[in-house]
């Protein structure tokens, strides 16, 4: 097999694990590929990359090609998603002033409960308070929202600005924003510069947010359907890979390269292990799922994923109002999942949509294979979000 | 005639900055305002009222200018990235020139074409000039830490200069590495020994 090149633009965090593993660890050799990892600056750049045909592939934000299918944001190619890369991995965190006013109330710092946090927030600091997050269309915005709306904060309680996620840290000391919402590690970084404080995991609000998914254009999805077959299962190989506790060293070893992340390696390796340092103070937390890459079926593109952001889009922006869910979902390739990792992965789930926030307990359910378990899926306010509802 | 453009450029290269404002004057009659620092981008230029803007791509705080694309959006007029129908080759070129343009609603394709034309004969020329300069920078630090590294096998095996830089080169074609490779493990090495 001859090996070929794949350009791929992918953001400096830790959820780009799996292009990296599987360019790194051979899962792409083993494919006859050779990925080309392109840092971007801005996800507006990744995004671009891609729609003008710069890179074929890429990580992205996973409510970036569904809003692009909603027509928001001005590039309107036509963009696949056809694997979840990753579940979970965002941070909600504060900056020193705000830190100390909530120290002043005796808030806790327990790193697991939205509702406290809200409550404290309101009792510690004048209201909007400023969270700047990495993108407009990113699970980071759609995360606060909801806890917003859910919470003693109210709509009109957060405002959001948008920051590149390098920069949060030097955003926060230089007061432009408050507060933050952002993916691993640049949230570390922000305790580790002694800025910020680490409020509450992503996954306290979702506990199965679809946080990264793999994209391309698509196109290229048809012309090409055997380098986009290789690619999924380099791809997913990696994923399962970084699964194993026992890959973690090596994991943040590779990410922490100059060409990757270009931070410490133990910085990387608390979002891979989930033991977080809070603050300057050094609370130590261990988050359960705090980033998945593979169990439990995270790689499935669920439509009801799709919808859910879409619903929470058109929500908070009043916006593409006229659009067709069903249509709009399509983006998310449960098809083209099924096509190409049918073989690979014998715990592909047998529906394409299921009822978002309905599951408290890890699950089993129908698969190919009979062994596939669903994992914890709840949003902290005990809602349920039902994709056949209109 | 019609009214004057309202362009704001988004660079913290001053002298590149003066540059593209120099040949945007000369294309079209507008007035061009530059903003240099990235903090509040999105309210900064809104207060700027523009037609277009012109940023970097490589610019990471290009993602605060996507806020300006949405219907909450601090600006009134909508504004959107320029993609749209015929324009697409044009946004394509911008983008391999090194920029992107977010244009508002209406505005007549005729004087946008001018503009990007200019922008993007600048930009690419600046772009080039750039990436000679990063060559030239980093042909320069490799250069320096091969010198390094054949002081080093000079003083630790009595060599002189000549056979101090073939056994860095012997070196570097047995393991198919770069001489600048090999020299900077040695340094680092010797640099954890020492």
């Amino acid at each position: 097999m001859n090996t070929v090149t794949i350009p791929v633009a992918f953001m400096p965090l830790v959820d780009a694990a799996p292009l990296v593993i599987a360019q790194e660890m051979g899962f792409a050799e083993a494919e006859g590929l050779a990925l080309d990892l392109i840092a971007a600056p801005s996800w507006s750049s990744v995004r671009d990359m891609l729609a003008f045909g710069r890179v074929d592939a890429a990580h992205m934000l996973s409510p970036m090609p569904v809003a692009m299918a909603m027509g928001l944001g001005g590039v309107t190619t036509e963009i696949s998603a056809v694997s979840v890369l990753s579940v979970n991995g965002n941070v909600i965190g504060v900056g020193k002033r705000l830190e100390e006013e909530l120290r002043r109330t005796g808030y806790g710092f327990d790193f697991c409960d939205p509702m406290a946090a809200a409550a404290a927030l309101v009792q510690a600091s004048p209201r909007p308070i400023v969270f700047g997050v990495p993108f407009p269309f990113s699970m980071h915005v759609e995360l606060l929202r909801y806890w917003a709306r859910a919470s003693a904060l109210g709509t009109e309680g957060v405002a959001i600005r948008t920051v590149p996620p390098p920069l949060m840290a030097s955003a926060l000391a230089n007061g432009d924003v408050d507060a933050f919402c952002v993916g691993e590690p640049w949230g570390s970084v922000s305790v580790e510069q002694g800025v910020g404080a680490l409020l509450l995991p992503g996954s306290s609000i979702w506990s199965f947010a679809p946080e990264k998914v793999l994209a391309t254009r698509t196109n290229w999805a048809v012309s090409e359907p055997d380098l986009l077959g290789r690619l999924m299962r380099a791809v997913w190989k990696a994923g399962r890979w970084l699964a194993d506790p026992s890959a973690r060293t090596a994991a943040s070893d590779l990410l922490s390269r100059k060409a990757y992340l270009d931070v410490p390696s133990e910085l990387v390796d608390r979002a891979l292990s989930g033991h977080l340092t809070l603050s300057g103070q050094g609370e130590l937390r261990h988050v359960e799922r705090f980033l998945e890459f593979h169990e439990g079926a995270v790689n499935f593109p669920w439509r009801s994923q799709a919808k859910w952001i879409a619903r929470n889009l058109s929500k908070s922006l009043g916006a593409g109002s006229g659009f067709d869910l069903d249509k709009v979902a399509k983006v998310f390739r449960t098809d083209l999942h099924r096509m190409h990792l049918g073989r690979l992965d014998p715990d592909l789930p047998g529906a394409s949509e299921k009822v978002e926030g309905a599951i408290p307990h890890a699950m089993p359910v129908a698969s190919a294979g009979g062994a596939l378990t669903l994992m914890p899926n709840q949003f902290f306010d005990g809602q349920i979000f039902d994709p056949a509802l209109k | 005639m019609p009214k004057a453009l309202n362009i704001v450029v988004v660079e913290e290269d001053r002298d590149r900055a003066i540059a593209i404002v120099d040949a945007l004057k000369e294309a079209c009659p507008c007035d061009v305002s530059i903003i240099g620092n990235s903090s509040g981008l999105a309210r900064k230029i809104a207060a700027c009222l523009p037609d277009i803007v012109l940023i970097d791509v490589d610019n990471p705080t290009r993602d605060m200018m996507e806020e300006l694309t949405l219907a909450s959006g601090p600006l009134e007029r909508p504004v959107a990235m320029f993609v749209s129908g015929a324009a697409g080759g044009l946004a394509q070129a911008a983008i391999e020139a090194g920029f992107s343009a977010y244009v508002v609603d209406g505005l007549s394709p005729d004087r946008v074409k001018a503009v990007m034309d200019t922008a993007i004969a600048r930009f690419a020329m600046t772009r080039q000039m750039r990436s000679e300069l990063a060559e030239t920078r980093r042909a320069l630090e490799e250069r320096k830490v091969i010198d390094r590294a054949k002081g080093l096998l000079m003083k630790a095996k009595g060599l002189d200069e000549g056979a101090a830089y073939a056994l860095l080169r012997k070196a570097a074609m047995d393991q198919g590495r770069r001489v600048a490779d090999v020299a900077e493990a040695l340094v680092t090495a010797s640099g954890l020994l020492g």
